[in-house]
């Protein structure tokens, strides 16, 4: 039902995206484009909320573990002046504040909701703290053209000629949703997100499983973080990562928590936001630039009150284990 | 079903009972005040990395804020949207709800109060209590709609008051720069408040320091002896027991919203009728995020927002005159309320400095109800 209803929505877009290709093939390149560059922070930041939430931890940090590693990654590329050494320190940077929602939330069981929120007032003190400006980039994330691929009409130059962020996010998705639902690890992860004491039984460390995944979906935050400020941006400024943790969390749950679902959800997103400021960029339509720049909040809003209740989030998202 | 389980909400105003994991009452006050001097200890070692001895510093940040009569009526006056904002977050919390959406609705309040402050022609004092008034409304409004999804359709108003923050930042900066602006100038700002609609200052004394003092006593009263208060308390403690009793919960949930927005929007009004006399776009962002700090480190007691707002009003006035003297960049400051925040809402001092087990713990997570 759910499915059916997601492919007529695609069967409508692919319809019109054509349409639109052979009226106008550079606008709808670049608005395609546009959508795609919109979508993959939010579909990076999408992936952490649902390998934490499957695995039983609700992640409200993931804006401040994106502003902390794109902070990181930023400045970690302009003064060593290389860019893969500032990805990984983006990384690294996430990971760190993985394993600190961790330890909140599954170490001394805190509420999560607060200890995530600690996580994004932390990040936006330091970082805003620790700004400096002067800095530029050594370079700027390389573009590669897939050979023959990129040849392709319409999605040959949306799709396969990208920064490597790009194709990084998109083969992310693909081993996630994988892992998540055909090896061991994926098994465990939902076991302990849905039904802990079960788990627990089975032999499997809840709270060990817990930490684990917590702290390495926040290596993909670092990624999200890096994609931003070194392929997306090429620069860094205070707060610039404008509440795009919180609509992933939204995100995640119009994908029902699974990662191509989830993809699919971030590249609506994206298209929405592409199409709307085309138009407005055109001036089809005269709507002030503050209207455009909500669009994607007031969406958040009505898609999360339509999927209410049809969708189920992992049964244990949101409460700390204890043995009894 | 957590909710079946006793609760772990434990914000220093139940029964006073170590035995039963309850936190006894000079903790509940001892763990606020020791956070923040680690978290000032942790600041100044921030400010030593930057090559400024840390004493000096915190010195030039208290001496401009406390030492002089402007600076304390700087401190009254950033203190006062600070004490409505950490009030919004405490009822939100009482209630089970998180509102972190208090930036907004302080947003919309103020440009409402602003709106009818400059437009209405009415006498002095009823103008004032009006332009009030449409703050009131507009943060109750605001609210609401995170309320309204929550209560009814089980929405997290994590996710929409944070959504809702950023279109209310977006639409006050649209109405300050076309429909509400002031003519004839090339600022986003609406033209001044009419002065029959401004508030005054009594001796060094802002009527809306007052105002708030009043309603932070007014909402400790509310909360601890009124059978609304009790029934706020009842569902976010157990919501479960609160349906069992009878308590309407869906109706309950969304007044305990509307009133944390009508709580925010007064802070607004009152900043823009009080302090500033015109809205500005962008003028007071930061203010909703401190109501969080506030409210966590008043334990969710309305009460004790009131020194907890005046500590984080200091330091946000001595911030600018600490850049001005010593080069620090004032967002130390944000690192010092980050650090308590940390402090006082992780178990970090109650469980190693007071050897409490389990330590003092806020509980609001509800899952996504999604």
């Amino acid at each position: 039902m759910k499915a059916r209803w997601a492919y007529s929505i695609l069967a409508v877009i692919m319809v019109g995206v054509i349409w639109s290709y052979t009226v106008d093939e550079i606008r709808t390149t670049s608005v395609l484009s546009f959508s795609l560059r919109y979508a993959i922070p939010l579909i990076l930041a999408a992936m952490v909320g649902i390998v934490c939430e499957r695995t039983g931890v609700i992640n409200i940090g993931i804006e401040g573990q994106l502003l902390m590693s794109a902070f990181a990654g930023f400045f970690g590329a302009a003064i060593t002046g290389n860019l893969l050494l500032g990805t990984l320190i983006g990384i690294g940077t996430g990971m760190i504040m993985g394993a600190f929602l961790a330890v909140g939330a599954v170490t001394w069981k805190m509420d999560q909701i607060i200890a995530g929120t600690i996580i994004n007032i932390i990040a936006a003190g330091l970082t805003s703290f620790f700004y400096a400006q002067g800095y530029t980039l050594p370079a700027s994330v390389p573009i590669i053209a897939i050979p023959y691929l990129s040849d392709l009409p319409l999605v040959g130059p949306v799709l396969f000629d990208n920064g490597l962020f790009t194709y990084g996010a998109i083969v992310v998705v693909l081993v996630l949703q994988f892992l998540l639902f055909r090896t061991v690890w994926g098994l465990r992860t939902r076991a302990v997100g849905e039904k802990p004491s079960a788990a627990d039984t089975s032999g499997i460390g809840v709270n060990k499983m817990r930490f684990l995944n917590v702290t390495l979906a926040g290596g993909l935050a670092g990624m999200a973080g890096a994609y931003l400020s070194l392929e997306a941006a090429g620069t860094f400024e205070r707060g610039f990562t404008a509440g795009r943790g919180f609509t992933a969390l939204a995100i995640m749950i119009f994908g029902a928590w699974n990662p191509i679902g989830a993809m699919g959800a971030a590249m609506f997103f994206g298209l929405t936001q592409g199409v709307a400021s085309q138009l407005q960029a055109d001036e089809v339509v005269a709507i002030p630039q503050q209207f455009i720049n909500m669009l994607p909040y007031v969406l958040t809003i009505v898609l999360l009150a339509i999927v209410a209740g049809r969708v189920k989030p992992p049964a244990a998202a949101g409460r700390p284990y204890e043995k009894d | 079903m957590s909710d079946l389980q006793p609760s772990q909400t434990d914000l220093g105003f139940s029964d006073p009972d170590p035995a039963r994991g309850h936190t006894p009452r000079w903790q509940a006050i001892a763990i606020p005040i020791v956070s923040v001097l680690i978290a000032f200890a942790l600041g100044g070692v921030l400010i030593w990395f930057q090559g400024v001895n840390p004493f000096t510093a915190y010195k030039v940040l208290f001496e401009s804020a406390l030492g002089s009569s402007e600076g304390l009526l700087r401190v009254m006056q950033k203190s006062t949207p600070l004490i409505f904002t950490g009030l919004a977050v405490v009822v939100g919390l009482r209630a089970g709800l998180f509102n972190i959406g208090a930036q907004g609705q302080l947003l919309v309040g103020a440009i409402a109060a602003a709106w009818a402050g400059y437009s209405l022609d009415l006498p002095p004092v009823i103008h004032t209590l009006v332009a009030i008034g449409f703050g009131v409304v507009a943060g109750a409004i605001w609210a609401s709609i995170a309320g309204v999804l929550r209560a009814y359709r089980g929405v997290s108003e994590v996710i929409t008051t944070i959504m809702l923050n950023s279109i209310a930042i977006a639409l006050v900066d649209y109405l300050a720069s076309k429909p509400f602006k002031e003519p004839d100038q090339p600022l986003s700002r609406t033209p001044l408040v009419a002065e029959s609609a401004q508030m005054p200052t009594i001796g060094i004394i802002p009527t809306g320091f007052l105002i708030s003092m009043i309603f932070a006593i007014f909402f400790g009263w509310f909360l601890l002896r009124t059978t609304q208060g009790f029934r706020f308390n009842t569902v976010g403690l157990n919501s479960n027991a609160a349906r069992y009793a009878g308590i309407g919960v869906a109706g309950t949930i969304f007044l305990a919203m509307a009133v944390s927005g009508a709580l925010a929007g007064i802070g607004g009004a009152v900043e823009t009728l009080g302090v500033t006399y015109r809205f500005e776009a962008a003028f007071n962002l930061g203010l909703g995020f401190d109501g969080i700090t506030i409210a966590l480190l008043a334990r969710a007691n309305p009460i004790a927002t009131i020194p907890a707002a005046i500590l984080v009003g200091v330091l946000r006035t001595g911030a600018a005159s600490l850049q001005f003297e010593t080069g620090i960049q004032p967002e130390v400051v944000d690192v010092i309320l980050a650090l308590t925040l940390l402090f006082v809402a992780a178990p970090i001092v109650s469980k190693y400095i007071f050897r409490r087990r389990g330590g003092m713990q806020t509980s609001v997570t509800k899952g996504w109800g999604a």
